[in-house]
C-alpha cells in the first residue's frame, strides 16, 4: 500500500533549466540587446564596428545610443529587484516597488519642480534636467519616509501596505490639484508619467549602476531571512533570524532602488511587477537565486521596450512605458489565463 | 535537573486581553507532553510563548537557561517549533523548504554542510516525501504539505519539538507514522511538546496538560484517572474516556 502510494508521486526528476542557466541566458540576451541598441536608432541601422570610421556616427552610438540602452537595461533590473524585495517582504504576488509611495512622491517632486522652476532661472535644459531628477528621488525619499512614520515602522506588513496606499492618494491628489493650478505643465507631467528612456546619460548610467550594486550587496545576504519568511514570521523567528533588523534593511533596498529608477526613467509600468513572477515561473527557487534573476530580467525586459519603442515608429520615440504596460500587462494576463486553465482541470 | 522547559509566573497579553494569566508549567525532559483543553483555552499561546515567540510577563527557562538570555541562533538550535495553518510557499521545493530548517545550524553565508543534507533527507525520508524533494509546495495535497512542514520541524535536529496541530490534514497511516516518529525521537532524549485538538491521539501522549481559560486546570500523567476526569470535566462531561487494548481512547458522550 505504502509502495503504490510512493510510486505515485516517483517523479523527482526536474527537467527544469537551473537557475545558474537561466542566469548566463539572461546575460547573454542583455549583451545582444545592448549591441543591437547601440546599432539602431532614429538616423537608421548601423553597426557600432561600422559607426566606428564617422566621428559624428560615433558620437552618436557612444554618447547616445549606448548610455540610453544600458540605462534602459540598469532602470529595469532596479525596478525588478525592488520587485523581487517587495513580493518577499510583503508576502504578497501583488506587491509592486511602488506601494511604498514612491511613485506618487516622486511625480509630486517632478511636478513642484516643473512649477518653480518653469518662472525662473533654473529653466536652463542642462540643469533642469539634473534637478528634475534631484528632486524626484528626495521627493520619492520623503514620501517612503512618510509611509514609515505612518505604519509606525516596518514590522507590521498590513500597516505598512494601508500607509502606502494613503500616501498614494495624498501625494496623487496633491500632484492633480498641482498640475490644474498650471496647465502649462501637464505636457511634461505626462513625459514623467509614462516613463522614458531617451534622455539618459553616461552619468545616469554610472549612478544607477552603484545604486544596484548598492541594493544588491545590501539585500543578496538576507536572501536567507526572505526565505524563511516565507514560512511566516514566527516560524522565520523560531529559526533564529533576525527579522526586524531585516526588514528595515530590505525596506531600505527596495526604496533605494526604486527612487534612483524612479529619478531617472520616471514611471515605468509592470517592470517591477512582472520580473519577478517571469522569474517564479521559471522554476521554483530560493531568494538567493530568485533576487539576481529578477534584476535581470527586469533589466532584460526594459532593454527591449526601449528597442521596440526605436522601431516601432521610427524615426519617432515611443514613450518605453507604453511598451512595458503592454509587454508586463500581455504576460501577466498570459499567466493569469493560464492559472484560471490549470484551476479548472484540477 | 529534569526539566526541559519550566514557565513561572507566566503572563501574555494580546492586545488588550490577558491570554494566558499567571501559568507556572514544567515540561519534563525526553517526555512527550500535550496541550488539551476547548477552543480559546490558550493552548496555541501557551506553546508559542514557552518557543519565546510571544513578548511574555514573567519567566521561561529552557534546559536550564533563560530563554531570553539566550541568542537567537542558540535558542533556535535548541527549540524547534511547528505553527498551526502558518504560510506556506507555492513556489519553493520541497528539498529547500526543509533545508530552511538548518539555518540555525548555518554560518551566515555558508553553503549546507554534509549534516545538514543527511538531516534534511533523513527528515524527509521519515514522511516519505524523499522522492518528491523536488517538486513546488503549491502542486502538493493538504496531507503531503503538511508532512513536509513536519519534516522540517524534526530536521531542526532540536533537543526540544514544540508542535501545534501536527496532525492536521493527514490521513490514518500517516497519523500512526508520525506516533512513531515521535517515539523515536523520544527514544533518543528528545522533548516533545504538541498541541491536539483530538483526545484520543492526546492520550497516547506520556502527559498531559489541562487548560481552560488561559489557566493550567491540570498537568499529570495521561494514564493517571486523575488526568482523565480533569479531561473530561474541561470538556463538560460530553467525552468519557475508556481502556482499550490496554490504551485509553476518548468517545463522545450521546444521551
Amino acid at each position: 500500500m505504502k509502495q503504490a502510494m510512493m510510486q505515485g508521486h516517483g517523479d523527482a526528476t526536474d527537467s527544469r533549466l537551473a537557475p545558474a542557466a537561466w542566469a548566463v541566458l539572461m546575460l547573454l540576451g542583455a549583451g545582444v540587446g545592448l549591441l543591437l541598441g547601440a546599432s539602431g536608432g532614429s538616423t537608421g541601422w548601423q553597426w557600432p564596428w561600422q559607426a566606428r570610421l564617422d566621428p559624428l556616427q560615433w558620437q552618436i552610438v557612444a554618447d547616445i545610443r549606448v548610455p540610453r540602452s544600458l540605462g534602459a537595461w540598469l532602470g529595469g533590473a532596479l525596478l525588478g529587484l525592488a520587485g523581487a524585495l517587495a513580493q518577499g517582504l510583503f508576502r504578497n504576488p501583488l506587491a509592486d516597488p511602488f506601494l511604498l509611495g514612491s511613485a506618487p512622491g516622486a511625480s509630486l517632486g517632478v511636478c513642484i519642480y516643473l512649477a518653480v522652476a518653469a518662472g525662473s532661472a533654473l529653466a536652463v535644459p542642462g540643469l533642469a534636467q539634473l534637478g528634475q531628477t534631484g528632486a524626484a528621488f528626495l521627493a520619492a525619499a520623503g514620501a517612503v519616509a512618510l509611509t514609515l512614520l505612518l505604519s509606525r515602522g516596518v514590522q507590521h506588513t498590513q500597516r505598512l501596505l494601508l500607509a502606502g496606499v494613503i500616501v498614494g492618494v495624498l501625494l496623487g491628489a496633491l500632484t492633480s490639484w498641482l498640475s490644474l493650478l498650471r496647465p502649462e505643465l501637464a505636457r511634461a507631467m505626462q513625459g514623467f508619467l509614462l516613463g522614458s528612456t531617451g534622455l539618459v546619460g553616461w552619468s545616469a548610467c554610472a549612478l544607477m549602476a552603484a545604486t544596484l550594486l548598492a541594493c544588491m550587496a545590501l539585500s543578496w545576504p538576507l536572501a536567507r531571512v526572505l526565505d524563511a519568511l516565507t514560512l511566516g514570521q514566527s516560524t522565520a523567528q523560531s529559526l533564529g533570524m533576525p527579522v526586524a533588523a531585516a526588514r528595515w534593511v530590505l525596506v531600505v533596498a527596495l526604496s533605494l532602488a526604486t527612487g534612483a529608477a524612479v529619478a531617472q526613467l520616471g514611471l515605468i509600468a509592470f517592470v517591477g511587477l512582472a520580473a519577478p513572477h517571469m522569474v517564479r515561473a521559471l522554476a521554483p527557487m530560493p531568494h538567493r537565486w530568485s533576487l539576481p534573476l529578477a534584476a535581470l530580467a527586469g533589466g532584460l525586459l526594459l532593454l527591449l521596450a526601449d528597442l521596440l519603442a526605436r522601431v516601432l515608429m521610427a524615426p519617432q520615440d515611443m514613450p518605453v512605458g507604453v511598451l512595458t504596460a503592454v509587454l508586463g500587462g500581455g504576460y501577466l494576463l498570459l499567466r493569469l489565463s493560464r492559472l484560471q486553465a490549470s484551476g479548472g482541470a484540477a | 535537573m529534569s526539566a526541559a522547559l519550566q514557565a513561572m509566573g507566566l503572563r501574555v497579553r494580546l492586545g488588550q486581553r490577558q491570554v494566558l494569566g499567571g501559568l507556572d508549567v514544567c515540561i519534563e525532559r525526553g517526555r512527550w507532553s500535550c496541550i488539551v483543553g476547548p477552543n480559546g483555552a490558550g493552548k496555541s499561546t501557551l506553546l508559542k510563548a514557552l518557543a519565546g515567540l510571544l513578548p511574555i510577563e514573567g519567566q521561561v527557562q529552557c534546559l536550564g537557561q533563560r530563554l531570553d538570555a539566550l541568542s537567537r541562533q542558540e535558542r533556535a538550535r535548541r527549540l524547534s517549533w511547528l505553527g498551526q495553518s502558518e504560510p506556506v510557499p507555492d513556489d519553493l521545493c520541497v528539498h529547500d523548504l526543509v533545508m530552511l530548517a538548518r539555518l540555525p545550524h548555518q554560518g551566515w553565508l555558508a553553503a549546507p554542510s554534509e549534516l545538514d543534507r543527511r538531516m534534511v533527507q533523513t527528515a524527509l525520508q521519515a514522511v516519505q516525501a524523499w522522492d518528491w524533494r523536488g517538486r513546488p509546495m503549491g502542486e502538493l495535497s493538504g496531507g503531503q504539505r503538511q508532512r513536509v512542514l513536519l519534516a522540517r520541524a524534526m530536521a531542526v535536529g532540536a533537543e526540544l519539538l514544540l508542535m501545534d496541530e501536527p496532525l492536521a490534514h493527514l490521513d490514518p497511516p500517516h497519523q500512526v507514522d508520525w506516533l512513531e516518529q515521535v517515539r523515536g525521537l523520544k527514544a533518543q532524549g528528545t522533548t516533545v511538546v504538541t498541541v491536539l485538538h483530538e483526545i484520543g491521539m492526546a492520550l497516547q501522549a506520556d502527559d498531559v496538560l489541562v487548560m481552560h481559560a488561559g489557566r493550567l486546570l491540570h498537568h499529570g500523567p495521561c494514564a493517571d484517572p486523575a488526568s482523565q476526569r480533569a479531561i473530561e470535566a474541561v470538556f463538560d462531561q460530553r467525552i468519557a474516556i475508556h481502556e482499550v487494548d490496554g490504551r485509553w481512547v476518548a468517545l463522545p458522550r450521546v444521551s
